[in-house]
């Protein structure tokens, strides 16, 4: 799909409050040319397809080869990482909205802010007895850390709460992500002694108990992570947690 | 009377910030994160290779004391010794302390950790999580920071600007100036020290493996402000990056450390599928020309050698500035198991398999040795005194530097791996010594007039406001480029004096244009543009000091590479002669008949040369512009003796 030149469709938006409004943009073909380049290019010359001037495009950025999660967007429909969508296998024009389960900031920049609240309501940490030198740390199988490893690779870049039905602006649902960062750390030997504190988090407002089982998250998570896998297993720690309340009880 | 709280203002939450913050908690003092986005998205999760550290795991027979030789030796002997030394004696206890905190480094049958190879070294030195160890580490710190934060100690600014140090009457920092992103307020913080750990500066030169935000603005105000800025020409050219448009994704030298070869066909231009090629018409040229090390050499070496390659050898592939790195021996599994997550990089901004096909690559710019000037106190037998406030300390009283942000560790040439050690380990080691700064003051910033705040403000006020009035004919985004452009063209891998002075002069021009620019938004919300062009200033400033310093060293040394003053290190020449022969001088039995003839001339050369150039450059700000003079460094530990990793 080589075309000479580049059709942008952008959703923009001027703060939280003002209203939203599309502005296209025509830009030259450049080679290996990705949604960033694109936007770089849009503020080089900030000039729209009515041939007016206007503000360069706010979007979020930073590492640019998916490991930061900075610049999600809805790209032609679906939620994924500007730097990643390389412009020859998108279809034209293309459209690029902001994620809508995030308050809106500024055009394509949302605020994820309660993506990290959520990490500390579920006590995403392993607690040290300090930093100081107290020798070497626990002894981990290859096969359990490759696991781990899997799960450690979040980017907290929001994709999988977007695409959920769940997730909604203004509930508390905390989100695929979130269950699958208990996962991680009630996984670590050291992690795994404050189990509890972390499944009574994800058994209260908000947690597991909401999950619709739609399995949408883990078709659009840019790292493969096993959500679902990570939902069950949670689902399954939370009910022995339960038992185990009403049987200490 | 209550105890009063310590407080402190980082800036900055990649790996050295978060570290720091995380020992100022342990030590109940509160922290002020400042950082320009979430600082889990911080620029350390590019880091894909590794961290060092000398635990020889595999019997090798590794130590701190080589890891030492090792990185000060890849540095050219340009860093100061007792700093690094201490690092590389911290480095295990780091590695195990992030292996507590949860990271999941990879592990041996056993489930000790494993480690790889990487560059400079003969050894197994450097721990890896998979090909995301700086995201792992970094997520790591960032928890313990969130359970701080949890717990009240730590209050982030996220979205937000350092603009500049608040400095009072006598010159000492007592806060800082910051801009918050989204709705464009700037206000002044007080704090007992303020700690600048705000990354590298690759941007400069627009396209490299960096991140958007590695600019490069903080370390730059601080040097407007009087901070001493050091060897800012030894800029570290990787030599294998992924073109693109936005970026130069970095192929990281772990796909070398597990085996990757460089080569290209032996014949110019051949047009054949490399697959195809015999072993016999492939050049190998790192392997033939550095029998020992290898692909492995160190970074500036392996950049020279592909510049040569393709620039005067003309061998590019297909004619163009493009070697082949090729993993294709090993299995599918195995590729996946130990390179998966950069092979997928590889893979998805170039559509090719790695796993299949080799990669095509070329050298990018990639990280800056140099950086704002710091102190450090050592205690008399080779490491640091970890309680002096001394440490990491700029040139500016109560102004601190931290992480790639400083210059301290890497001399003219850093090895791979060492980075995120020296990030992790500023960050632990300054600790106490802030402590100790803030113990020790006899006024805090809240002793400190009021008027010495608001003016900072305001003076910052005042600029912003400048710059929305900026309504020129420039466009900043588009300067940027044409900046980067100068430096790739004329402060490269190879450098000349005639090409150094030309870009002086096209960086002046750039200055002249940039009064002439026009700031694209002038509104007030989430406008990302004044601190752009307000960073772009910075930028100029930073190249005019890259491309001063580059001149003015006559040398070659580590990344500065001169062809012109090359030494010529005679073919068949040990670095030990040189020893031999430094010792013969101090026992005044000069032999002449005990080296061959061209050896002793090029150990005169080296000596005179390293009388000359063995120095720190500094850089400090004078009638706008950089005026250089030299230091010394300190070689205590180890004699300085001419590089060989043949
Ligand atoms: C692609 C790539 C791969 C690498 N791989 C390795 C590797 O394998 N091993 C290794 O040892 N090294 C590696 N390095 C180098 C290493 O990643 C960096 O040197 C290191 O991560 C820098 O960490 P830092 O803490 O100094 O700063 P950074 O992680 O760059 O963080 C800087 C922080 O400062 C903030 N900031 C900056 N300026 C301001 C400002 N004015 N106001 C507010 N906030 C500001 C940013 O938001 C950010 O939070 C690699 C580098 C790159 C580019
Ligand atoms: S789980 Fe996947 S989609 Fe969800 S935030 Fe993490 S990386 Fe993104």
């Amino acid at each position: 799909m080589m075309e000479a030149l580049i059709q942008l469709k952008i959703k923009r938006q001027d703060s939280p409050d003002s209203k939203p409004y599309w502005e296209e943009f025509t830009l030259e073909h450049k080679p290996s040319a990705n949604i960033i380049s694109c936007l770089q290019d849009v503020a080089r010359n900030p000039v729209n397809r009515s041939n007016q001037t206007v503000p360069p495009v706010v979007w979020e950025s930073n590492c640019l080869e998916e490991v930061c999660g900075s610049c999600t967007m809805v790209i032609n429909g679906r939620v994924r990482q500007a730097c990643t969508a390389l412009v020859d296998q998108l279809q034209q024009p293309i459209v690029l909205e902001p994620m809508s389960k995030f308050p809106l900031i500024r055009d394509l920049q949302v605020d994820r802010s309660r993506m990290f609240e959520n990490l500390k309501k579920v006590q995403a940490w392993i607690h040290i007895d300090g930093t100081h030198e107290i020798g070497v740390g626990p002894t981990i199988p290859e096969k359990q850390r490759d696991k781990s490893y899997v799960l450690s690779e979040c980017m907290t870049c929001g994709c999988c709460l977007e695409a959920c039905p769940q997730f909604t602006l203004t509930n508390n649902f905390m989100g695929a992500a979130t269950f699958s960062q208990v996962r991680l750390f009630n996984m670590h030997p050291t992690g795994a002694m404050e189990k509890e504190e972390r499944l009574e988090a994800v058994m209260g407002e908000g947690g597991i108990a909401h999950c619709g089982n739609a399995q949408v998250c883990v078709e659009v998570c840019p790292k493969n992570i096993p959500l679902t896998e990570s939902i069950a297993e949670i689902g399954r720690q939370t009910f022995l947690q339960l038992l185990k309340n009403l049987f200490l009880k | 009377m209550a105890k009063r709280t310590k407080r402190f203002i980082v800036i900055g939450g990649g790996l050295a910030g978060l570290a720091v913050t995380m020992k100022l908690c342990e030590a109940k003092a509160e922290v002020l994160l400042v950082s320009y986005q979430a600082v889990k998205r911080s620029h350390s999760v590019c880091a894909q290779g590794g961290i060092n550290a000398a635990i020889d795991t595999k019997g090798e027979g590794d130590s701190p004391e080589i890891h030492f030789y090792d990185t000060v030796k890849g540095g050219d002997f340009l860093a100061h010794q007792p700093p690094v030394r201490d690092m590389c004696f911290q480095a295990p206890a780091i590695i195990h302390l992030m292996d507590r905190l949860g990271v999941p480094f990879n592990r041996t049958p056993e489930g000790h950790l494993e480690f790889r190879r990487f560059g400079g070294t003969l050894y197994s030195r450097t721990a890896f999580s998979g090909a995301t160890t700086g995201q792992q580490l970094l997520y790591a710190l960032d928890e313990q920071v969130r359970k701080h934060e949890h717990d009240g100690l730590v209050t982030k600014m996220e979205w937000h600007e350092y603009l500049g140090a608040v400095l009072d009457a006598d010159g000492v920092c007592r806060g800082a100036v910051l801009h918050d992103l989204r709705t464009g307020a700037i206000f002044s913080e007080g704090g007992d020290a303020v700690v600048l750990a705000t990354g590298g500066p690759s941007q400069v030169y627009g396209k490299t493996t960096g991140s958007t935000v590695c600019n490069g603005a903080a370390a730059m105000s601080a040097y407007l402000q009087g901070a001493k800025y050091a060897n800012g020409e030894f800029i570290q050219i990787h030599p294998t990056a992924i073109p693109g448009q936005d970026k130069l994704r970095l192929m990281s030298e772990s796909a070398r450390g597990e085996g990757g070869r460089i080569w290209v066909p032996r014949q110019a231009g051949d047009p054949r599928d490399p697959l195809t090629i015999p072993e016999g018409e492939r050049y190998y040229f790192l392997e033939e020309n550095h029998p020992l090390f290898g692909n492995l050499v160190p970074r500036d070496v392996a950049s020279r050698e592909i510049h040569d390659v393709v620039y005067n050898q003309k061998l590019g592939v297909g004619g163009k500035s493009m070697v082949y790195l090729d993993l294709t021996h090993h299995t599918e599994e195995y590729l996946e198991d130990r390179l998966g997550g950069i092979l997928d990089i590889y893979q998805k901004f170039t559509g090719d398999d790695p796993k299949k096909v080799p990669m095509k690559i070329f050298p990018a710019v990639h990280y800056s040795m140099g950086g704002i000037w710091t102190d450090y106190e050592d205690d008399g037998h080779g490491l640091i005194d970890h309680k002096s406030p001394r440490n990491q300390m700029t040139s500016i009283p109560g102004l601190y530097a931290a992480g790639e942000a400083d210059y301290q560790y890497h001399g003219a040439n850093r090895l791979g791996a060492n980075s995120l050690l020296s990030c992790i380990y500023t960050g632990l080691m300054m600790g106490p010594g802030l402590i100790n700064y803030s113990k020790n003051l006899t006024r805090h910033y809240e002793d400190i007039p009021t008027t010495v705040f608001s003016q900072a403000r305001l003076n910052w006020e005042g600029r912003f406001q400048a710059i929305k009035k900026m309504k020129g004919k420039e466009n900043p985004h588009q300067l940027h480029q044409e900046l980067g452009e100068v430096l790739l063209a004329h402060v490269m891998i190879v450098r000349e004096n005639s090409k150094l002075e030309k870009a002086i002069i096209q960086i002046s021009d750039i200055e002249t244009r940039f009064s002439d620019i026009q700031c694209l938004d002038t509104s007030d919300w989430a406008n990302p543009e004044p601190s752009f062009v307000n960073q772009l200033h910075l930028m100029i400033h930073l190249a005019k000091i890259i491309a001063k310093g580059a001149l003015v060293r006559n040398e070659f040394r580590g990344a500065h590479y001169k062809p012109e003053f090359d030494l010529k290190q005679p073919p068949k020449f040990d670095p030990h002669e040189f020893v031999d022969y430094l010792e013969q001088q101090q026992y005044g039995e000069t032999d002449e008949s005990a080296f061959p003839p061209d050896h002793q001339a090029y150990m005169k050369r080296f000596e005179e040369n390293n009388k000359r150039w063995l120095k720190t450059t500094i850089a400090q700000i004078k009638n706008n512009q950089p005026e250089i003079s030299y230091e010394s460094v300190n070689t205590s530990l180890v004699t300085p003796r001419p590089r060989k990793y043949d």
